[in-house]
């Protein structure tokens, strides 16, 4: 690893004035960041460790809006009672991640910001449009199974890795952002940015800017909420496919939904043609599907991960049938 | 160069690193712990497996500056005080490992099971548990056995 300054930040705003200036890193848990520095991926040559910041890891329900500390850790957050009762789906995309020891150490600020899997990226020597902006993607005509079915384009077919943000996409979710400008909220599905549209870029996030809490409206749709995780093993991998579906239900009647999917796209990705297909049916294994199948109509696939278009809409019809069971 | 102080299996450590360094190195290099091992260095094989504060994290993505003013306990602190002296002896009784090298990490992450598990814990339970752990000899089927004796013995004593 190359060297570099390391300070450990003692309040919010030295850490957010550190992290304005160049070639700086903020660390929350490392287990992305110490990974990307070992393999020459990330050009800091500062880092700002906030892991120990008071304040930023409480998980309150502060009136509609469940408040998620953005320094929170993974395997607390998994274990909350509140949460595994009444939102079911955030908690399972928590426990399906990873490892114990990963849980442990890593927070759900820094889960968010993970960077791709994408082995051409990782390896640090292919042609990567998002380490070396116009070098071109390797993936396009190389190995493809894993890249993604949305939001990818001929400069980059990376697919977005989180399962947590994944299962934030089918909450009404905002993230709080602070720097030293003052503080701003930004939806979910703004804070991103889809790969294929600009590689080298991955959230709005600018240098200076702290996410300081994950913010979810608390709706009763939680708790009939799942998030099924499909991998090439049972324990211990990224997803393959996988979905978040919340409902509210009149008896078997869905009357709202919220759809998201997971391994398969450039960003945490709603579904909304899922959504529009279970609202108003009775819910039942053929209208799973249908919603399944609704969900990637408009999927584009590349050579050698066409059959994540079916295993896809059959893990959106899982969990839309796992969500009704809960409650 | 940095300088950090912590508490290596309750002995206070003060030393001079510099940041760079992550924690299992540290751990190996600096204070000749080597049972702490080192196998993929990306996070994937648990090999590093170290408590610090009390939970179990991978010593290969911790630096050891972020470890400043924190509790760390390894294999040789758990082995010493007898923390884990009925695991060990399963794992050796059911032949749980042939060359070892994925032990240290597995049995402190058994040992983490065993600390939080409910009694009535299920061998799916533990492996989920341990599936961050790679063996590449021994097969699972073995440790399982040894983790799933251990809490069978621990919870009729
Ligand atoms: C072997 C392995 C398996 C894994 N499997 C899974 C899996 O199955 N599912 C899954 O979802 N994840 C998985 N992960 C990823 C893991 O969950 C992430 O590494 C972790 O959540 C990152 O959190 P952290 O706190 O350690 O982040 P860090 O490494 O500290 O930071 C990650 C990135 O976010 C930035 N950052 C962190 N916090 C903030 C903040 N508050 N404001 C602004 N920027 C910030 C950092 O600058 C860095 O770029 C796996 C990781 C490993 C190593
Ligand atoms: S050496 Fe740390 S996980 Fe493999
Ligand atoms: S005993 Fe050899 S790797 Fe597990």
């Amino acid at each position: 690893m190359r060297p570099f300054l390391y300070s450990r930040a003692t309040s919010l705003e030295q850490a957010m004035s550190e992290a304005a200036q160049s070639h700086a890193a903020i660390m929350a848990g490392g287990t992305t960041l110490v990974d990307l520095m070992r393999g020459d991926l990330t050009g800091a040559e500062h880092v700002i460790d906030i892991g120990h910041l008071p304040g930023l890891a409480k998980v309150e329900l502060d009136g509609p809006v469940l408040r998620f500390g953005a320094l929170a850790r993974m395997a607390d957050v998994a274990e909350l009672p509140f949460l595994k009762q009444n939102y079911p789906a955030l908690v399972e995309s928590l426990q399906l991640a990873a490892s114990q020891q990963i849980r442990n150490a890593a927070t759900l600020g820094g889960n968010l910001l993970q960077r791709t899997r994408c082995v051409y990226f990782r390896d640090g020597v292919s042609d990567c449009n998002k380490r070396v902006p116009g070098s071109g993607c390797t993936a396009l005509d190389g190995e493809d199974r894993e890249m993604a079915l949305f939001g990818a384009s001929d400069r980059c077919v990376a697919t977005y890795p989180g399962d947590w943000g994944t299962a934030l996409a089918a909450f009404d979710t905002s993230i709080e952002i602070s720097s030293a400008a003052g503080t701003k909220t930004v939806k979910f599905a703004d804070f991103h940015v889809a790969y294929g549209d600009d590689p080298a870029r991955e959230s709005i996030l600018q240098p200076g800017e702290i996410v300081t809490a994950i913010l979810v409206q608390a709706t009763p749709a939680g708790r009939h909420s799942t998030y099924v995780k499909v991998r090439d093993r049972q324990s211990y991998a990224y997803a393959v496919t996988s979905a978040a579906v919340a409902l509210e239900l009149d008896g078997d009647r869905v009357t709202a939904a919220r759809v998201s999917l997971g391994g398969v796209a450039s960003k945490p990705w709603r579904a909304p043609a899922a959504e529009a297909a279970l609202v108003g049916q009775v819910l039942n294994q053929a209208v799973a599907l249908e919603a399944g199948r609704a969900a990637f109509a408009d999927a584009k696939a590349l050579r050698h991960n066409g059959f994540k278009i079916d295993l896809g809409a059959r893990t959106v019809a899982r969990a839309a049938m796992v969500a009704k069971g809960k409650h | 160069m940095t300088s950090i102080t912590l508490t290596v299996n309750g002995e206070p450590i003060t030393a001079t690193i510099p940041p760079r360094l992550h924690l299992a190195d540290f751990l190996r290099d600096h204070l000749g712990l080597t049972g702490t091992h080192l196998g993929c260095e990306h996070g994937v094989c648990g090999a590093c497996t170290v408590r610090l504060d009390g939970a179990i994290v991978r010593g290969c993505l911790v630096l050891a500056v972020q470890a400043d003013c924190c509790t760390v306990e390894t294999i040789e602190g758990l082995s010493d005080s007898g923390e884990v002296a009925d695991l060990q002896h399963a794992f050796a009784a059911r032949n749980a490992l042939q060359c070892g090298y994925c032990t240290p990490g597995m049995v402190m992450t058994a040992q983490d099971f065993l600390l939080h598990a409910p009694a009535d814990a299920s061998r799916a339970a533990i492996r989920e548990h341990l599936s961050g752990n790679y063996c590449r000899c021994t097969g699972y089927e073995a440790i399982v056995d040894a983790v799933e004796t251990t809490l069978n013995a621990r919870r009729t004593s």
